[in-house]
């Protein structure tokens, strides 16, 4: 007696050869899709903003016309900002991580902060907004300066870098730790000498993604009070500032469908940054992911 | 080496333990003061939360003082400028957002997670991933550009009667902008299933399509479940993409080809207009951050919650 039936089982199987065909036909189409509105964002945005991206439009200061706007307040804004958000966050979220990783023990309290951490990724951005508001403008009266977008900016990413550090302080190898032990060093000077320098290149990944995630913000600062319109650039952390995204905003908002171009010219100067700030990221990961 | 040294030093025995002692007692110090200060900044993120909910909530009550909790729950009109707070019509058009991003994203996230997981060759899915990575990456403000200046005069020739401004054209470039976090997550899900499964549905003849449908994404299923929880929390919250080109005008209404207006636009739309600091609509915006809070965290705990109660251990 014949168990299988050759023939019934050949019939079937083109039907089911077919059928997977088409499946990985339809699922390549749908990541494809992805990549094709990227390109065509691209495209958009480089044919409508090349037109107006010149020197002007890199050193000039908005204005009510479109063929006179510039985004020089927003660039300096947005590296103020920076300069307030890097150092900031950096410290807090590598010392956060150091101290989870190496310091705490694993208890009902460090699975509330990361359990905390986890959380605080997932508000929206604009909460946070209300929280800057709310604390930096208003109960600490700091007005709408520098400091305040900042700072709001730097607890926004903060979740991001303390993962990031997380993982990488969790990857150098315990021997590394050991060994240092072994020569008599104490748990402080084990790491900051060895596990920390082991450490640096994921944590530098880590922060110039967070950085980047941060410079491309609107909704927060628009909260914060970064200004639509100024015409003077901040010359501290204490001065009112705008920001690249917030003009390319109000770009958008602007009655005039010239604009239009103008927004686009922006987004190119955002885009070229972002794109500049991830490829040292992923340099600074291609040259040191092979040390250990 | 050590006794010329020590003679250099000009110093007695006893003089050098007491001088090891001295820096001893200093490093002892410093290792004691580190756990504490790193202690401090890893509370700060705690902070930062009970920030959050005192912020939130301290300002929703004072707002609950001028307007009455019944009606800004029920009422499905929001006019504040004529002092009638009905949080509906706002959490009607975050949910036509959220139900038209999650249309998009989840077919095309879980589709592009199998072909990346199961179909494609290594030398494809490190060239395609990275694309996808990019397109996380793009500033929000820039999707809304985009949604008004292209996807919504696109639309506008295929469906007739759609407004300038509208949920339909905001919603697809949501869920667009959530795409690679569903794939991602639903290809992390995947790619935790053990090859032993694969291998052997394929023994047992199985085509690759019956093994994904039919063993890898019911063995993943808790993953993908929680990452679509996870990107309804985005969406939920997604401000700049929906306050550039789904419109400003609050209405109770289930029709994408309007102008509508969500929780974080209303909040985005007060916070750039002329409103004086202790008015009522000033703290509405905190009444309506609080809502969204409230929203999204659920979503999250979801996602936690799924992930947790239902993975498979192999």
């Amino acid at each position: 007696m014949a168990l299988i039936n050759k023939d019934t089982v050949s019939n079937k199987m083109s039907g089911r050869i077919l059928k997977n065909k088409i499946a990985k036909v339809i699922f390549f189409i749908a990541t494809i899709i992805g990549l094709l509105f990227l390109g065509a964002l691209a495209y958009r945005i480089l044919t409508q903003g090349l037109g107006s991206l010149d020197m002007d439009f890199l050193t000039g200061f908005t204005s009510q016309s479109p063929d006179r706007a510039g985004i020089k307040a927003g660039v300096i804004g947005s590296l103020w900002l920076m300069s307030v958000t890097a150092p900031v966050t950096l410290i807090i979220g590598v010392a956060t991580a150091i101290y989870l990783e190496e310091y705490a023990k694993r208890g009902k309290f460090t699975r509330f902060i990361q359990i905390n951490l986890q959380n605080l990724a997932g508000v929206p951005s604009i909460v946070f907004g209300l929280l800057g508001l709310t604390i930096f403008v208003y109960i600490f009266n700091t007005g709408e300066i520098v400091l305040a977008g900042g700072l709001t900016l730097g607890l926004l990413v903060l979740p991001v870098i303390v993962v990031a550090a997380q993982e990488s302080i969790r990857s150098v190898p315990n021997e590394l730790r050991e060994a240092s032990y072994g020569m008599g060093a104490t748990k402080w000077q084990t790491v900051r000498r060895i596990v920390l320098p082991a450490a640096i290149p994921g944590i530098l990944t880590g922060g110039i993604l967070a950085l980047s995630r941060a410079i491309g913000e609107t909704a927060p600062l628009l909260l914060v009070g970064a200004a639509t319109a100024i015409f003077t650039l901040p010359s501290g952390i204490f001065d009112p500032y705008t920001a690249m995204p917030i003009q390319i905003y109000s770009w958008t908002k602007a009655p005039q469908p010239e604009f239009e171009y103008v927004a686009s010219a922006g987004i190119i100067v955002l885009l070229v940054i972002l794109l500049l700030l991830n490829s040292i990221a992923v340099f600074i990961r291609n040259k040191f992911s092979k040390r250990l | 080496m050590v006794s010329s040294k020590n003679k250099q030093d000009g110093l007695s025995v006893s003089e050098r333990i007491e001088k090891n002692k001295q820096s001893n007692s200093s490093t002892a110090f410093v290792e004691k003061l580190v756990p504490k200060l790193l202690l401090l900044c890893a509370t700060l993120s705690v902070l930062v939360t009970l920030g959050i909910l005192y912020t939130l909530l301290s300002e929703t009550f004072t707002f609950f003082n001028e307007v009455s909790v019944i009606e800004f729950f029920t009422s499905t009109h929001w006019n504040p400028w004529r002092d009638s707070y009905g949080i509906l019509s706002l959490i009607s058009g975050t949910l036509l957002i959220t139900v038209t991003a999650m249309i998009i994203a989840i077919p095309l996230g879980v589709a592009s997670a199998i072909f990346l997981s199961e179909y494609a060759s290594d030398k494809v899915r490190r060239m395609l991933k990275p694309i996808l990575e990019v397109l996380a990456g793009i500033p929000t403000v820039v999707y809304g550009f985009f949604a008004l200046t292209f996807v919504t005069p696109m639309l506008d020739k295929i469906i007739p009667g759609l407004s300038f401004f509208n949920a339909l054209s905001a919603g697809i470039v949501v869920g667009i902008m959530i795409v690679p976090m569903v794939a991602s997550l639903t290809e992390d899900a995947m790619g935790a299933v053990p090859n032993v499964l694969r291998e052997g549905a394929m023994a047992l003849g199985a085509t690759r399509l019956e093994t994904t449908v039919k063993v890898v994404i019911p063995a993943a299923l808790s993953g993908i479940v929680a990452s679509f929880a996870l990107a309804m929390s985005r969406a939920i919250g997604e401000t700049m993409i929906v306050a550039i080109a789904a419109g400003a005008t609050p209405k109770f209404s289930f029709d994408p080809t309007q102008s509508i207006q969500t929780m974080t636009g209303y909040i985005v739309q007060v916070s750039t207009g002329d409103v004086s600091y202790g008015s009522t609509i000033y703290y509405s915006i905190y009444a309506v951050g609080t809502t969204l809070f409230v929203f999204t965290l659920i979503m999250n705990l979801l996602a936690q919650y799924i992930s947790r109660r239902f993975r498979e251990e192999y």
